[in-house]
């Protein structure tokens, strides 16, 4: 470290001085009078800021943004997590900037995507040592990843492009192909997950383009499938805000996905969802008429019912940001967990008192519904501030669980027994 | 976009040694006109071609260049981190930056945030545009993030009495998509703000007292 204290004081006079002149400026002149001055028209409908109140309370919530460099491994929060009795928690990866999505290679490597960076990341493990490598950097908001038949699937804000042969080329990747670009480019919600279904699809979802809004349903709002070429695209299901996770049932085949409610309604409404889409099922999941099921929307519900749109099947809390999610199709975790879903709940920004920012575990009846939602892991949340924010779940080989971390840059691995 | 090759075990810079400085002194030399900038150590030798253009008191004086008083050190050092990864694309920054550790971008960032709040101009004021930019910062809720006083936290900068030119030129270029910034709030936030009221708002904040 090259910084020394001394060579300061000069800059620091300067400083002083300066804010001694600002001062004195300040005091000559006084603001111009805020009172008298007409109130600010509010946002108008459709517009990203309406709904946000003008309130003491709602002023004081900003969304949070975590530090672009990764927390050294030995400053990690890992024991503060907590997981059930005979689980273990322990530190997988450090050093893996703003990590989100996450995938698994045939051979082992573990992919991981991010949103506020620019890179896709290998994490590999040679001599026993595990070592972070940037695959690819330059990318826009690369959050989304998927894994099929050797190649990596990467989702950009607006453009989907596939590496062959991934794990034969981590140190020297291919010129990736595009697969398709046929996406729209906003920024709000425009970060995607990606996921390849049973059907040999890739399921790509386009979030509503603002906090709410009534967007065309035909361009925002909805899960979008394609052949893997990119050929093909077509929207399966509207009405869906921002899913930033979803998962295929290990038997039934059936699509579940979280979707994250509208902000600045209230505190406690709406709560977020897990969802499923079933044959029998409508294909329209209520954004952005109908919130949580039960719930319209106080502009946009008028003269509607949620009687028109297929509710949830479990609602995961106001503002926790449930995300990332997996079936546990594993042998090391407990019978109980089997075929569970795992979801990671980033954590509630727009709330006073935080919720989420922990990874619940949703088990199912022999139906589909949902018999439970329960803590898994926890202690990602003290003193109502995020000491780390889980994003995406990932079942290993052995059966053990990866758990993402946005907030420190880290991946940390859950397992059973041993 | 660009596939990169695999950097190993090395997605953060902070191990790098100290071996890639050359160009870096190379730089500082260029810019601070100073030929006999041998040992980079004090830091107000690091410092210097910051504040040449940056403002030595926090305040800039050079046409679209922002004024770094006052600004929180993690918005520094965001910013210092995304120009390094190329992330936003401004030549100068770029450059500077290239061949920083992630320590050295923490203690600029840790220095830098210790330069006193940037003065607004004495001169060119305009009531009826400050009124006008006023009510769009009323409507677009500048304060709520930025803090009623305008004076940022944590990663989120200060824009009180912030260059007009570059507060005008940073607002279009977030509305063009040009800069993405690193979290996409503020994308959010212009999207459909009007060219007129982006100026009308740049003449009230920096004019803020």
């Amino acid at each position: 470290m090259w910084l020394e204290r001394a060579s300061l004081s000069a800059l620091t006079v300067a400083g002083l001085f300066a804010y001694a002149l600002s001062g004195a400026a300040l005091a000559q002149q006084p603001p111009a009078p805020a009172a008298g001055a007409a109130p600010a028209a509010p946002p108008a409908p459709g517009s990203a800021l309406f709904g946000r109140p003008e309130t003491e309370g709602a002023a004081r919530l900003a969304p949070i943004a975590p530090p672009p460099i990764p927390t050294a491994a030995d400053k990690l929060p890992v024991a503060k997590l907590k997981a059930p009795p005979g689980f273990k928690v322990e530190v997988f990866a450090a050093g893996v900037g703003n990590a989100r999505s996450l995938r698994i290679g045939d051979k082992g490597t573990v992919f991981v995507g991010s949103r506020l960076l620019d890179k896709v990341y290998a994490l590999t493990e040679k001599d026993g040592k595990r070592e972070v490598k940037v695959i690819a950097s330059g990318l826009h908001r690369p959050n989304g990843l998927a894994y099929h038949k050797g190649a990596l699937y990467v989702a950009e804000l607006s453009k989907v492009w596939r590496y062959d042969a991934i794990e034969d080329h981590l140190d020297s990747p291919p010129k990736p192909t595009l697969v398709n670009d046929n996406f729209p480019k906003d920024e709000p919600h425009g970060w995607k997950f990606i996921g390849i279904g049973p059907d040999e699809k890739l399921y790509v979802p386009v979030g509503a383009n603002a906090n709410i809004n009534n967007p065309d349903p035909n361009v925002y709002a909805h899960i979008r499938r394609m052949n893997l070429d990119g050929s093909g695209l077509e929207v399966l299901v509207q009405g869906v805000r921002n899913t930033v996770g979803f998962d295929w049932h290990p038997t039934t085949k059936e699509l579940y996905f979280t979707d994250n409610g509208r902000d600045w309604l209230s505190e406690d409404l709406p709560e977020d969802e897990l969802n499923r889409i079933s044959a029998a099922g409508k294909k329209h999941f209520g954004y952005p008429f109908c919130h949580q099921g039960n719930f319209g929307d106080p502009e946009h519900g008028w003269g509607r019912s949620c009687d028109e749109f297929e509710p949830p099947v479990a609602l995961l809390g106001p503002h926790t940001a449930a995300l990332g999610m997996r079936f546990y199709t594993g042998e090391m975790f407990p019978a109980e967990y089997k075929n569970a879903i795992f979801i990671a709940r980033h954590g509630a920004w727009n709330r006073t008192k935080k919720t989420g920012g922990d990874v619940v575990v949703a088990k199912l009846n022999p139906d589909g519904s949902v018999k439970s939602v329960e803590p898994f892991l926890t202690g990602f949340l003290e003193d109502n501030k995020y000491v780390a924010r889980p994003v995406d779940v990932q079942m290993m080989k052995d059966g053990s669980l990866l758990v993402s971390d946005d907030y420190n840059g880290a991946v940390y691995r859950v397992s059973h027994g041993g | 976009m660009a596939a990169e090759g695999s950097r190993a075990a090395g997605a953060t810079r902070a191990g790098r040694k100290r071996s890639a400085l050359p160009p870096l002194l190379l730089a500082l030399a260029l810019l601070s006109g100073a030929p006999g900038a041998a040992r980079p150590e004090p830091l107000a030798e690091r410092l210097a071609p910051c504040l040449a253009c940056h403002g030595e008191t926090g305040t800039s004086e050079t046409p679209e260049v922002p004024s770094l008083g006052g600004q929180p050190a993690s918005f520094l050092l965001i910013q210092l981190y995304v120009f390094r990864e190329k992330q936003r694309i401004a030549e100068p920054m770029n450059e500077l930056t290239k061949d920083f550790t992630d320590d050295d971008l923490r203690a600029l960032s840790d220095e830098l945030a210790k330069l006193p709040p940037p003065v607004p101009p004495t001169i060119g004021a305009e009531p009826a545009r400050i009124e006008k930019g006023r009510e769009v910062s009323a409507r677009h809720r500048c304060g709520f993030c930025h803090n009623p006083d305008l004076s940022g936290h944590d990663q989120i900068p200060r824009i009180g009495a912030q260059r007009q030119d570059y507060l005008a030129k940073a607002l279009r270029e977030y509305k063009s998509g040009e800069r993405r910034g690193y979290d996409p709030a503020m994308a959010e936030v212009v999207q459909e703000m009007a060219d007129a009221d982006l100026a009308a708002v740049a003449h009230y904040l920096a004019y803020w007292r």
